[in-house]
């Protein structure tokens, strides 16, 4: 090895402790790209992999009732490669060891055979078997439920107790996601799919060679919106509600969602932790250098040329730079394996591949060096232009200066420590900025996470309690009268209730058009509470229709424009109806009319769809157990239960990523901050000798160094926070998808804890520097020369 | 002190002959904030090959700065350096470099050892790039340091340190051999080892060395003493008899 490369090595043992935190602040962000890309790689090949084994559709379609005959017409339509017809429904079932109703989706099976599409994946057991009562239960609800084949079951199958035996235990790729009609989270043990044989449900729902539910695929090339058009031309007939492809489609919906999160966080965090690192190499290496300059101005007068010299430093950042992105890999490898395993618990796969692209190393490893480049380059370039003559003689004396403060009359009430701080600062003020750049770096990107919490707890906060204010929505099973709402009302415990009708529907508005369900509410609701954008309350207009902020995004209305409405079900009308507000809401695409206003749309005067209620808090749980034994009712959500769900949910997936970024803002803050300490105490040593010397203590001595940090610290603390309300922002911004808008709100406790993190992170760096600060050599420093 | 002529540019006078470097109207102006300080004004001098050349003068005379430009290290607001054929003055950066690299030796008062590279890396940081250079070991033995190779600075006493800074600038066979108080920091019995290195060098192989000092003794065991005042040269006079260094004292 050569000398040069020794005294590499050796150079870099000497920085050893501030080479690992640069090179840990380095291998932060190469482990978030390699985990977020790893992770977003992975699921996107294990979804596409799953659709095709297990020919997930193309094209969905509910409809009312339509004969056999006509899925035989579907299958012809220029560019169906496929077509399953089934029935479906929501139904109720008894489970005797929960405290409130559940529901499933029941979903036929042909007799013969797979289903042609959306096959199931069996995880345990096998399919039912024709004339027994025998059904297939999803992965999730048996693992909440914690049952297993050979279970039973009680179905209310169109109002009538039905008793199954679990026969098998099965994903499908339509339901890797799965979620409870109305509810923003999922309710593993209230609610699941259930696969039974055709013949069952045939009879039960009068249904017989008929069907309510078909998927279709398409063959290459296929134009999707032209079969939409045709098949919804062939369905009107028979109740179609209006086809939708894979984009429109629940779980689908979601697991794009996730993907496309994945991505923000992706291309969001890793440069600020980059930038980081650009800095705080920056930092050491110059200081480095300017400790160097004899031995730079020797070896430039041994005849080592300046790229010699330059190269020399350049290997300096480049070993840290490979060292932290060689953890960064191995880190982001494990993590992207742990996280994609996570998603496991999420979304509901029968097979997980991890996979990992070698781009993404290389673009990690190139990142990498750019952001060491970019740190490297104006230190080198010091080096390399440095004057071997002037290198050789020790720097000048800094020319100190009164400070601004001391003009100001500080002399006199400050002592004699702290002006030295103060003008240390106002002599460096570019490294003193340097420092208070990266402490609030740290506070940034903490701010910037934590947001998050406080962006989940104001999305419970809007949705389950400002904005709806019932403690239960019951579904019902049919459309049934307004009648329903009587029988329940009069349960006792039960001290109010609301009809709610839901009605699927097309909305248009020029070339864009958005399907979904427009919710008719009672005039005067005292359940749903609407806010404008400005957050102010407004009721339900008896005319007109109320778009979410997100949906009148979409169609790009805006209040007092017009929309065309096409009813999807039953008569099929079409209305031309204003906008009359826009509601403020954060998850989700939805409308809002009046009741008797979509009932005269629909002319179907008095149906309902589902109730909502407010509830005894004493009785409650006796009256969901009653809620159970009423046939009309086909899924109960409790409010409670939503949000602990949601909590439960939060907990599992959030905490273990929030440690983690938690780890990573200390990691910066001590990166950045032991930095500072440890070069100013190599520059500073023999001043600090000095005075210990002359006679100041070890306190005193301490005090000059980690004040000076501690005020620079204390003044990156408010920058930070302003900078994390930035990220934060866009943060909230980049992660805006078309179901959902993450609410921008900081609380300040969250302002309290990113500091408090820093404030941590800093003291330990003070208290490893502090203690070599009580070793400093006090006779060596008066022996050699400065 | 047995001292000749003035001879400040007489090279038929010294039987030396062939003349290593030809110095002409060497001026160098230091700007400082507003302040122009001349650290040289118009030096005039020769140097022969294979001489011992001792520059005297108090600090400040402009010794070093003279002795950086005769290195490469600096270079003149005005005047001409010829090194056999070459101007110093007008060569590139690159050129210097090269110069410096092939023909040059320094030994600095604060012995600049790089603290960590042991004894023979740290010579061998420059074996690594000489042309003909001999190895580390034997540079070392040369000064007498062969058992002390694989210490560290820090290990070794102060004239040890220059003795390797001594063997780190011969190590490459360098024609010219330029010291800057090479005894300042030493002891008197410490600075005669160091010096007899030096004398031991300019004996076996020929090197030109040029000794800055502002230590009187230490006239003695050159063939030439140039005296620095003010940023000139205030005489040049040749010893009748180089004294060894052994037998200096102070």
């Amino acid at each position: 090895m050569r000398a040069l490369d020794r005294k590499l090595l050796r150079d870099l043992w000497h920085v050893k402790g501030q080479a690992l935190a640069i090179a840990a602040v380095i291998a932060c962000g190469v482990a978030i790209v390699v985990m977020t890309y790893g992770a977003m790689i992975s699921l996107r090949e294990t979804r596409d992999a799953y659709y095709e084994r297990y020919r997930f559709a193309d094209v969905f379609s509910q409809l009312r009732r339509a004969p056999l005959r006509v899925a035989a017409q579907v299958s012809e339509i220029p560019g169906v490669a496929a077509a399953a017809a089934r029935i479906t429904y929501y139904a109720a079932l008894d489970i005797p060891s929960l405290d409130r109703p559940a529901s499933a989706l029941l979903v036929s099976l042909p007799d013969e055979g797979e289903p042609r599409l959306n096959r199931l994946a069996l995880r345990e057991g096998r399919m039912p078997m024709r004339g027994r009562d025998e059904l297939v239960m999803s992965e999730n609800m048996a693992q909440a439920l914690g049952d297993h084949t050979g279970a039973h079951l009680s179905v209310l199958l169109n109002g009538r107790k039905r008793d199954f035996t679990v026969v098998g235990i099965a994903l499908s790729p339509e339901f890797i996601y799965t979620l409870p009609p109305g509810q923003l989270m999922a309710d593993d043990k209230a609610f699941g799919v259930l696969w039974m044989p055709r013949r069952i449900l045939e009879a039960a729902y009068d249904l017989d060679g008929a069907f309510n539910d078909i998927s279709l695929s398409l063959s290459p090339g296929a134009s999707e919106p032209e079969v939409i058009r045709r098949l919804d031309n062939l369905l009107a007939r028979y109740g179609g509600t209006a086809a939708y492809g894979r984009a429109d489609q629940m779980s689908n919906a979601y697991v794009d969602q996730e993907l496309d999160q994945l991505r923000t966080v992706a291309l969001v965090i890793p440069p600020v932790f980059l930038a980081v690192a650009a800095f705080l190499i920056n930092m050491v290496l110059s200081r480095l250098i300017d400790t160097e300059r004899e031995s730079i101005g020797l070896l430039k007068s041994f005849g080592y040329s300046n790229g010699e010299v330059g190269r020399h430093y350049l290997k300096f950042s480049l070993v840290i730079t490979a060292a932290g992105v060689v953890a960064g890999i191995a880190a982001g490898l494990w993590l992207g394996r742990w996280m994609t395993g996570m998603y496991q618990d999420y979304f509901r796969f029968p097979f997980l591949e991890y996979r990992m692209d070698p781009a993404v190393f290389s673009m990690a490893v190139l990142l990498s060096l750019l952001a060491a480049a970019l740190g490297t380059w104006t230190a080198v370039l010091r080096a390399v232009r440095l004057a071997p003559a002037t290198a050789m003689q020790p720097p000048a004396p800094a020319i100190y200066r009164r400070t601004l403060l001391d003009r100001m009359g500080l002399d006199r009430i400050a002592s004699m420590p702290t002006q030295m701080i103060l003008r240390h600062i106002e002599r460096w003020p570019l490294r003193a900025a340097l420092t208070i750049c990266g402490s609030a770096m740290a506070v940034m990107l903490l701010v910037g996470l934590f947001f998050f919490f406080d962006a989940i707890d104001e999305l419970v906060d809007s949705f389950y309690f400002r904005a709806n204010r019932q403690d239960v929505v019951i579904g019902l099973v049919d459309r049934r009268g307004e009648r329903a709402r009587f029988d329940i009302a009069h349960l006792s415990g039960v001290r109010g209730a609301e009809p709610v009708l839901e009605v699927p529907a097309r909305l248009s508005h020029g070339h864009v058009s958005q399907r979904l369900g427009i919710s008719g509410l009672r005039s005067g609701t005292r359940y749903r509470a609407f806010y404008d954008l400005a957050g102010r309350a407004f009721t339900l207009p008896q005319e007109g229709i109320v778009l979410s902020n997100k949906l009148a995004g979409l169609l790009q209305v805006q209040g007092g424009d017009a929309v065309d409405v096409d009813v999807l079900e039953g008569a099929r009308r079409h209305a031309r109806l204003r906008v009359s507000a826009i509601a403020m809401e954060h998850v989700g695409l939805s409308a809002y009319m009046d009741q008797r206003a979509l009932w005269r749309l629909t002319g179907e005067p008095h149906a309902i769809t589902a109730i909502q209620a407010l509830l005894d808090r004493a009785v409650q749980e006796r009256l969901l157990k009653r809620l159970k034994d009423i046939p009309a009712v086909a899924t109960v959500s409790t409010r409670q239960q939503a949000i602990s769900a949601l909590r439960e949910t939060m907990a599992k997936s959030m905490t273990i990523v929030i440690d983690f970024y938690i780890g990573l803002g200390a990691i910066i803050a001590f990166g950045v901050i032991y930095n500072a300490a440890r070069i100013s105490l190599s520059e500073r040593g023999r001043e600090l000798a000095s005075l210990r010397v002359l006679g100041f203590t070890g306190g005193e001595v301490t005090y000059i160094l980690l004040g000076e940090l501690a005020l620079l610290v204390l003044a990156a603390l408010p920058i930070g926070c302003a900078l994390g309300y930035g990220l934060a922002w866009l943060m909230a911004s980049a992660m805006e998808t078309k179901l959902f808008r993450v609410p921008f709100i900081i609380l300040p406790a969250t302002y309290g804890i990113a500091m408090g993190i820093v404030l941590i992170s800093a003291a330990a760096s003070a208290l490893v520097v502090g203690r070599r600060i009580s070793r400093l050599d006090l006779i060596a420093v008066l022996k050699t020369r400065e | 002190m047995a001292r000749a002529t003035d001879i400040r540019s007489a090279p038929t006078d010294l039987a030396r002959g062939a003349v290593a470097f030809h110095v002409h109207g060497l001026t160098k102006i230091y700007r400082s904030g507003e302040v122009d300080v001349a650290a040289l004004r118009g030096v005039e001098l020769d140097i022969f090959e294979s001489e011992v050349l001792v520059l005297l003068g108090p600090s400040g005379s402009g010794k070093s700065t003279f002795l950086n430009i005769l290195g490469g290290l600096d270079r003149p607001s005005a005047g001409d350096v010829l090194f056999r054929d070459h101007h110093l003055t007008t060569m590139s950066e690159r050129e210097l470099t090269r110069y410096r690299r092939d023909h040059v030796g320094f030994v600095f008062q604060f012995y600049n050892l790089i603290p960590s590279l042991t004894a023979k890396e740290n010579v061998a940081l420059v074996t690594e790039i000489a042309s003909r250079p001999m190895t580390p070991s034997d540079a070392l033995a040369i000064v007498g340091l062969e058992d002390r190779q694989n210490h560290f600075p820090a290990q070794l006493s102060g004239g040890e340190q220059q003795r390797v800074a001594i063997a780190r600038a011969i190590a490459k066979r360098p024609e010219i051999l330029l010291c800057d108080e090479p005894t300042g920091a030493l002891d008197s019995p410490t600075g005669v080892i160091v010096l007899q290195a030096i004398e031991r060098i300019n004996a076996e192989l020929g090197t030109t060395s040029v000794i800055i000092t502002h230590n009187v003794a230490i006239a003695d065991m050159g063939d030439r003493v140039a005296s620095f005042a003010n940023g000139r040269i205030a005489g040049v006079v040749k010893n009748a008899a180089r004294q060894p260094a052994k037998s200096l004292k102070w």
